[in-house]
């Protein structure tokens, strides 16, 4: 896997850099993705996990018709142990 | 059971086991798995959290969890006001596979009570957005009845702070919500030991949720064995009857023909 937290912008002519939010932290993409892309390039399983955009639920369904673009906030929750 | 039980039920689903275990503080999630074994529940709460993004390599909490036997139920552990707890419901419900929600609002760090005017307004509203709310309260009649009268499909009276192991405070409460509610009543928080569940279970609650009992015992697997057979034995002594407490002596044996008298 590539490194993930250093990831570096990327500029050419086709695409513009795109930097979204991710569970609270800067995070850069090459280009605007959809969830199901961001999940697969994160290596995060989509049947496991719940997904907000911009405070929006996505349903999973929805992952990959949703695009998330520059400037964009991302969350990605699971469940861990609990009471 | 000896006596004819009523099924465990909280809004048309049944339940085998009324211990309901968490899923928090385990060593290991291979010794939560054997303990969620021993206790025989079939209902275990699990936290909504922030995935890890820089490291993956962390194991699934779901890979230790049986599915197919264990009933999940998301909690909002955690929040502190009515819009982060009905967030946190909304996407435990889209990463789970039911509407159910263990709602937790919390007023107060130190104690980890419930902000009960919060956790009314956040069951009203996951009510409406069609969740079945079991919510995590103080031991207060009257709360518990506006929690009912919101919605709540079963009301969940601590016994005492969380994770404290105190056992039930206030008994006579406990006693008091069981016999004003018409939903199931879930001692929820205080547990410290198997004797803690049964005095629950003797004051009519219709099941016990804990998770810092079993988890943090020197032996959890062993603790967990002993809380199923003491919410089984509180709950045939509740079913049972008890006798009448009095003041002094009553002879168990005849106290006639006594020998030299």
């Amino acid at each position: 896997m590539s490194s993930l937290s250093s990831n570096p912008v990327q500029y050419n002519s086709a695409s513009q850099p795109v930097r979204i939010t991710l569970n609270g932290d800067p995070y850069d993409l090459d280009q605007p993705l959809s969830v199901q892309e961001l999940l697969d390039r994160l290596n995060i399983d989509s049947r496991r996990v719940a997904v907000e955009h911009n405070k929006v639920i996505v349903k999973r369904a929805a992952f990959a018709a949703t695009l998330v673009g520059d400037g964009d906030t991302v969350e990605i929750v699971n469940f861990v142990g609990g009471g | 059971m000896a006596i004819a039980d009523a099924p465990f039920t909280i809004a048309g689903r049944t339940f085998k086991s009324r211990l309901i275990v968490g899923t928090g503080k385990y060593a290991s999630h291979a010794v939560m798995a054997q303990a969620h074994a021993a206790s025989g529940a079939d209902m275990v709460t699990v936290a909504v959290r922030r995935v890890n993004i820089s490291d993956r390599s962390r194991e699934s909490l779901l890979d230790y969890i049986d599915t197919s036997r264990m009933f999940i139920l998301p909690n909002t552990a955690g929040c502190y006001s009515t819009d982060e707890a009905v967030r946190t419901a909304m996407l435990g419900r889209e990463a789970g596979l039911s509407n159910w929600v263990k709602l937790e609002v919390i007023g107060d760090e130190r104690t980890l009570f419930p902000d009960n005017e919060a956790l009314v307004e956040a069951t009203r509203i996951l009510v409406r957005e069609g969740f079945v709310v079991l919510p995590y309260t103080s031991d207060d009649p009257i709360v518990c009845r506006k929690l009912e009268d919101a919605g709540a499909a079963a009301v969940m009276p601590l016994g005492a702070p969380i994770g404290s192991g105190l056992g039930i405070q206030n008994v006579n409460n406990i006693r008091i919500i069981r016999e004003f509610s018409r939903v199931p009543v879930i001692v929820d928080a205080g547990v410290g030991t198997a004797s803690d569940s049964t005095i629950a279970m003797e004051l009519g609650a219709d099941g016990v949720l804990m998770n810092t009992a079993i988890a943090g015992a020197q032996e959890p697997i062993a603790m967990a064995e002993a809380m199923k057979y003491a919410v089984m034995a509180g709950r045939l002594a509740y079913l049972a009857g008890r006798i009448p407490k009095k003041m002094y002596a009553t002879a168990s044996s005849p106290v006639e023909g006594l020998v030299g008298r």
